[in-house]
């Protein structure tokens, strides 16, 4: 544990005025797959034996896809949001020191509030701590790569990390990745569940990612690529990216005397 | 031109990759880091309902085991009740169950496990009756949105020629693609399930 650190300061935002919901019956938004890779994606070679070659039957929403599950503070420790201190042994973790915050909204533009967002990355020399990746760059003895945050009541969340290094991997001789982060998020119901991953802005590997580049629409690829944020940055210690996600919008429902789904 | 309707567009999704258990369940990837970790067991020792286990695995276009995948969950309780806010159906909620769990398959045979109670009947929101199940979400490597899918019960026959989403499959023939078959083992109910991603078996996945 490294007592020098200074503590993660909130970085809050400015935020734009919400849709109003749209009446109807609580189902979300019909996915728009058009923004998404396609899962045969034969660029993105692993996706070749691993992608349905049936269509997808296509199933309103019932209650089994409306709900989910409910995550709270409970479920987190005091460091989680915090990836230069969580695995911290005898000092910080090597690399540059960034926050990166955001808001979880939906398509109306409303935050999702208390959803649970995780995140994980390699290490600055690209390097997972994971008994799987064998790259050459080393494992840096106080940096674990994951953590997780509860967005606030306005879907705001926010940690601290070092960037990850770019690293390379089997699916051209020489492909390599561009630095990012996953992301994994809920939302209020299951059929909002998304992983993703975020970019950094001004990367030079991001035109050539085999696997960035399975997203069809060009918006949607510029959509996963942070900007750095100076204004939220910490003067001497951290430079800020910041990284809105948007998860399917949802009908309202009328039930008792409240709605849901806004 | 019309006025701008000004929604905003879904983020796109991105594989998990090889690596998603770092993320998501990181004892699996070879360390410690959480106090409270998520996991494959569903339940405590107070959860009512019968004990079931979810045993399965994931075959890619080849019938090969995928060995970095991560499966969760999400069911009712055995009341048929989601714990949720938006389920207002009568079944009573049990505190002591979630309804919500993650598992990673195994690095060697590739086998997924998940620690359960058997979910009631669920009435949807309209009052139709549906066959109990289980709802799954799949994303691993060459995976490059989750794929959904859910888990019926090979001893609810009825239930299931009734069921309203096993109907809309159109072809008979893939509705059991999604049945888990029951069997006994040391005491144990255990169901068990194959998912195929391609194939003439090929598992129904849905666009929920």
């Amino acid at each position: 544990m490294n007592a020098q650190a200074p503590a993660l300061r909130d970085p809050r935002l400015n935020r734009p005025e919400p849709l109003p919901p749209p009446l109807g019956d609580g189902g979300f938004f019909q996915r728009d797959r058009a923004i998404h890779p396609p899962v045969h994606a034969p660029g993105y070679k692993s996706s070749v034996l691993r992608s349905p070659r049936q269509s997808l039957l296509s199933l309103e929403n019932s209650i089994s896809e409306i709900t989910g599950p409910v995550f709270g503070h409970n479920d987190l420790g005091p460091l989680d949001n915090d990836l230069i201190r969580n695995y911290a042994k005898d000092g910080d973790p090597v690399g540059e020191r960034i926050i990166v915050h955001g808001r979880v909204l939906d398509e109306t533009g409303r935050g999702v509030p208390n959803t649970l967002v995780e995140f994980w990355q390699a290490n600055a020399g690209g390097r997972y701590r994971h008994k799987k990746d064998t790259y050459l760059a080393p494992i840096d003895p106080n940096f674990g790569g994951c953590g997780r945050a509860l967005t606030d009541d306005t879907g705001y969340y926010y940690f601290r990390t070092v960037k990850p290094g770019p690293y390379p991997w089997r699916n051209y001789v020489n492909s390599w990745r561009p630095a990012h982060i996953h992301f994994s998020v809920f939302g209020s119901g299951f059929a909002q569940r998304l992983i993703t991953q975020m970019y950094f802005e001004g990367d030079p590997l991001i035109p050539v990612c085999p696997i960035l580049t399975t997203i069809p629409d060009k918006d949607a690829l510029d959509r996963l690529v942070a900007p750095l944020d100076l204004n939220a940055s910490t003067p001497f210690d951290s430079l800020a990216y910041r990284f809105d996600i948007v998860l399917r919008g949802q009908r309202s429902t009328y039930f008792e005397n409240r709605t849901a789904g806004n | 031109m019309p006025q701008p309707l000004n929604y905003l567009k879904e983020t796109a999704s991105q594989t998990a990759g090889p690596y998603v258990h770092i993320g998501l369940i990181p004892a699996m990837a070879g360390f410690d880091i959480f106090e409270k970790n998520f996991s494959n067991v569903l339940v405590t020792p107070n959860t009512k309902g019968e004990r079931i286990t979810l045993e399965g695995k994931v075959l890619d276009g080849t019938g090969t085991p995928l060995r970095d995948v991560l499966l969760e969950i999400w069911q009712a309780n055995a009341a048929g009740r989601y714990n949720h806010p938006a389920d207002r159906s009568a079944g009573a909620l049990d505190d002591e169950f979630r309804g919500w769990g993650r598992a990673g398959s195994d690095f060697d045979s590739g086998l997924v496990t998940f620690e359960t109670i058997k979910p009631g009947a669920i009435t949807d929101r309209t009052g139709r009756k549906c066959a109990p199940h289980v709802n799954v979400w799949i994303v691993a490597r060459g995976i490059n949105i989750g794929l959904n899918t859910r888990l019926y019960f090979s001893d609810e026959e009825a239930a299931n020629a009734a069921d309203p989403v096993l109907n809309l499959i159109e072809h008979p023939v893939r509705r059991k693609t999604l049945i888990a078959t029951r069997s006994e083992r040391a005491g144990k109910v255990v169901y068990a399930f194959t998912i195929n991603l391609q194939g003439p078996e090929e598992t129904v996945f849905f666009d929920v």
